[in-house]
């Protein structure tokens, strides 16, 4: 389901979504068309990817376009409002958009120790948000943030750590060996595999994670929950790592 | 150089079901070096649909050719009386040879061979890699020689994305990450500073999306014309 649409239907619910734009399927022209179109339904937050390639999902034979990437259309939907234009560079006479632009970072891609070069120059795009790759590995994550902070990328956006609550250890193993840039290590896999409630389980590991992050790693602004084909799990992990006060 | 790789035998054997003679037109140049479309193919593709066709009780008669380059005019000029006497004939060059022929011969049922793959060359014999998108506004001299709008599967111009692991990119295991080849290349050239610019959208009306593509040389059109005059 498209991204806006289902920004709508949480709209209507009183909450305030985070709308996804990927460049996998759209050209300059059909994202310019939908961001002013998702804009008049009341978004107001973009998170910016250039996507997945198609050959995961269900549709390995289709077409891709990346006509722009992620760190381009950061870039021109913050012209948008910081200059007043439109992709093509003519001028927005009135009613310009004016969006919270996110973007993404890897810290489990490779090669490491250019990802925060790589996120200084998505934040010197504009993006005003970041949301992270699901972590798991935390030594590498600590690390990630420590450059972060020593470049101050850390007071120029808001960046949000990634945590994913786990299944089953067979959701683990897939994320660990199915998926490209993701590092799962091998004792969460174990734990998730000897625990009498592996959902119990997973969301303890989450919830662990939260207040590891918390407490030991400086300049993260708030998470993202990525309760992947779980989001029943997620009021019980905000209630649970008290991640609200109400 | 052009990469192009036959068809299976059965989908060309498809196309002249209803020919009982046919002129098979070899390539010297691209698909002659890739061991595709040369001599030696031409011959083996001319045995093997007629072997299939002896099988079936319907003899097929071959004739076969090897032309210098199918997609110059002067070198397919001299087919004139071969191709007459075929009710069709097939061509081993790459897309563009093989329309040559058909612009050249437009009364006679032109079969194409071959799949035409893309711009590349080997390091290791018998395995061929794309390196060129023939994107028609080259930045190589921006990402360390190495092409990233066809050697990265999302074609992007800030990379690497999220999807790269270990030097390879999230499609396969098998392929190298290109954006990782360009920082180490970078890297090693003392010049990382280069990818601290964001390399803003591509102006894709130089590429395929611009339709098709023309180049000219106002003093070679202008030299021929006097030629012709003469």
């Amino acid at each position: 389901m498209s991204s806006i649409s289902t920004g709508v239907h949480i709209i209507r619910e009183g909450v305030e979504p985070v709308i996804q734009m990927t460049c996998r399927d759209r050209n300059r022209i059909a994202i310019q068309s939908d961001l002013l179109g998702a804009y008049g339904l009341g978004m107001r937050n973009i998170l910016c990817l250039t996507g997945d390639h198609q050959i995961f999902g269900n549709h390995p034979t289709s077409r891709n376009v990346f006509d722009v990437d992620s760190i381009q259309l950061v870039n021109l939907i913050r012209r948008m409002k910081d200059k007043k234009l439109f992709f093509s560079g003519e001028p927005i006479k009135n009613h310009a958009p004016e969006f919270f632009v996110g973007a993404v970072a890897n810290p489990f891609a490779d090669p490491f120790e250019y990802r925060v070069d790589r996120l200084e120059k998505k934040i010197d795009a504009g993006a005003e948000f970041i949301q992270t790759q699901s972590i798991f590995d935390m030594e590498r994550f600590a690390r990630f943030m420590e450059l972060c902070v020593e470049r101050g990328l850390h007071e120029r956006a808001f960046i949000l750590a990634g945590v994913t609550p786990l299944r089953s250890w067979r959701a683990a193993r897939y994320l660990q060996t199915g998926v490209p840039g993701m590092i799962v290590p091998n004792d969460i896999v174990q734990r998730l595999k000897e625990a009498e409630s592996p959902l119990e389980e997973g969301l303890v590991i989450c919830i662990e994670q939260i207040k590891y992050i918390q407490e030991h790693i400086k300049g993260v602004s708030g998470f993202h929950i990525v309760a992947i084909s779980w989001p029943e799990a997620v009021p019980v992990i905000v209630r649970r790592a008290r991640l609200r006060d109400s | 150089m052009i990469i192009a790789e036959q068809k299976p035998i059965a989908e060309i054997a498809g196309f002249i079901e209803n020919c009982d003679r046919v002129l098979l037109v070899g390539c010297a140049g691209c698909v002659s070096i890739c061991l595709t479309g040369g001599e030696k193919e031409t011959g083996i593709l001319a045995a093997a649909l007629r072997i299939k066709r002896r099988l079936e009780g319907r003899p097929l008669k071959t004739a076969t050719c090897t032309v210098t380059r199918q997609c110059e005019p002067e070198y397919i000029e001299s087919l004139v009386d071969k191709v007459k006497d075929a009710d069709a004939v097939i061509s081993l060059a790459c897309g563009v040879g093989s329309q040559y022929l058909a612009g050249r011969y437009p009364d006679k049922h032109i079969v194409t061979a071959m799949n035409t793959r893309f711009a590349g060359g080997f390091n290791v014999h018998g395995f061929w890699e794309e390196y060129c998108g023939l994107c028609g506004d080259c930045v190589l001299s921006l990402t360390g020689g190495i092409c990233p709008i066809i050697r990265c599967a999302k074609s992007i111009l800030n990379g690497p994305c999220g999807g790269s692991q270990d030097g390879k990119c999230e499609i396969s295991r098998d392929v190298h990450c290109a954006w990782q080849l360009i920082h180490d290349r970078l890297a090693a050239l003392g010049r990382l500073d280069t990818l601290k610019n964001v390399l803003p959208p591509k102006d894709w009306s130089q590429s395929r999306d611009g339709g098709p593509r023309k180049m000219s040389r106002e003093d070679v059109m202008a030299e021929s014309k006097l030629n012709a005059a003469d």
